[in-house]
């Protein structure tokens, strides 16, 4: 198929960006987006311009390193894929594609479509984490029985890959559903429940520091977010940060 | 407690709180509108004791009209902090592809309710509050009879202020369309949430239609 591109570019993170067009042509609906997007770079680098810089990193959909808004969707039109996992069969020959960096001031553009995202990295140091002793004083796992509920639950929050399509899809740049997920995989397990209370409230507190939105559950996140972070998530923050200020 | 509704969520919070506020005295307030389709005498009654007694004017009162502009200012505050964390705008966004026009445009909506108060007001409050507080005439009367009704009437037999009143209607359904919802989600009950959305839908179309249909029977009925 043969596609116009309407990429964003700019130079570096203080450069004024723009869209410009560009031509790809012969493109195998089976490639994937970024593979779309190689193929465009070969032709640029021939010419000897400046390639399409962008992030990505395993391209099997579990990093979280690629974030292109897509045709005004982050990670494109498809549901429950990264970038990397969408293919080129979700267009049609003739299409224009418009991809644009994630948007949000608390994720600068620093080249073309790649994005600062170490806001994230910055919350998560701020209590993403449970501090457990290892040296040499393990419990056994299965020590503490844990719900089949309460696990998979748990589960489904740490399916979060951190890839900031929520705070790019939302109208309001906001991180709850990121934030939401990382609070959530340790409220529900008895290892992460002993510094609930300071983890929730110091994660939000980095969350606004940050400069990310405010929530207004138009449930934009959980349509676009790649792993399906339910808003449950969200409203399991919301009480968390509530138990732990009364 | 002070440091939670200085953050993003204590703020959610509190907006969810006064929504709740606000969205059971709606149903007050319509239920007693809607007693003067029925009963002109029930409905001088009943808005002379709301008009006239010391619990609903002096402490019910200050409260609804903090938690009216409570929660205005509030979402004001929200949509200024919000448009800031989107410094550039993208050339090109599918709003539609994952979420309603409702839950995009609350500020919208709102803003347009917010117009629809103003008006309200000049039309209905501030008449009141002069009445009272200024003239010092609690009486409710007017040739000896409970001017109540009459004046509802009066207001309703210009067609512009009966058309801008069911506009503006037709914008409350639309924020209570998200908003009611919304505020079982920020309050942490995501599982009411989706049990309540049926609910939620009957709440934000059989209110303002209330309202509506009350506008339009006395522009209808003015003459009676």
């Amino acid at each position: 198929m043969n596609l116009t591109l309407k990429i964003w570019r700019q130079k570096d993170s203080s450069s004024k960006g723009q869209m410009v067009d560009y031509k790809v042509t012969d493109i195998s609906e089976h490639m994937s987006f970024l593979e779309m997007i190689d193929v465009l770079n070969e032709g640029l680098v021939s010419k000897g311009e400046e390639p399409v810089a962008f992030d990505h990193d395993c391209r099997e959909g579990i990093c979280g390193m690629c974030s292109m808004y897509i045709n005004g969707e982050a990670h494109g039109p498809d549901r429950g894929v990264t970038t990397c996992q969408l293919h080129m069969r979700m267009f049609n020959d003739g299409d224009t594609i418009t991809i644009e960096p994630f948007r949000a001031a608390a994720f600068p553009v620093i080249k073309d479509l790649v994005v600062d995202r170490s806001a994230f990295d910055r919350i998560q140091h701020a209590g993403g984490y449970i501090s457990v002793n290892t040296s040499g004083n393990t419990q056994d796992a299965n020590a503490t029985p844990i719900s089949k509920h309460a696990a998979d639950t748990a589960m489904d929050a740490a399916t979060c890959i951190g890839c900031g399509a929520c705070v790019a899809t939302c109208k309001n740049s906001s991180a709850m559903l990121f934030v939401g997920a990382k609070v959530s995989q340790y409220a529900l397990l008895p290892q992460g429940q002993v510094e609930a209370a300071d983890r929730v409230k110091n994660m939000v507190a980095q969350m606004d520091l940050e400069g990310f939105g405010n929530c207004t559950n138009t449930g934009a996140c959980e349509v676009e977010c790649p792993k399906g972070i339910s808003l449950d998530n969200i409203a399991r923050m919301n009480r968390e940060l509530m138990k732990a200020s009364i | 407690m002070s440091g939670f509704f200085k953050s993003s969520i204590g703020r959610k919070v509190s907006m969810a709180l006064s929504a709740f506020f606000l969205m059971i005295f709606l149903l007050q307030h319509l239920t007693i509108n809607m007693m003067s389709v029925f009963s002109a005498d029930l409905f001088n009654e009943v808005s002379h004791f709301m008009g006239t007694n010391p619990v609903v004017q002096f402490a019910l009162q200050p409260v609804l009209i903090f938690g009216v502009v409570f929660h205005f200012v509030m979402g004001f505050i929200l949509e200024i902090q919000n448009n800031k964390a989107r410094n550039v705008s993208y050339a090109k966004n599918n709003g539609g592809a994952n979420s309603t026009w409702m839950s995009r445009n609350m500020i919208w909506s709102g803003v347009a309710i917010l117009a629809f108060i103003v008006l309200h007001f000049i039309d209905f409050w501030f008449p009141e509050i002069n009445t009272k507080f200024i003239q010092g005439d609690w009486s409710g009367l007017h040739d000896g009879q409970l001017r109540y009704y009459h004046e509802l009437q009066e207001k309703f037999v210009n067609p512009a202020r009966v058309a801008a009143y069911c506009v503006a209607f037709v914008f409350l359904g639309l924020h209570l369309a998200h908003g009611f919802t919304s505020a079982f989600q920020s309050v942490g009950a995501a599982s009411l949430r989706k049990k309540l959305g049926t609910l939620g839908k009957a709440y934000a179309i059989l209110v303002p239609l209330g309202f509506i249909i009350i506008a339009l029977y006395h522009h209808l009925n003015h003459n009676h």
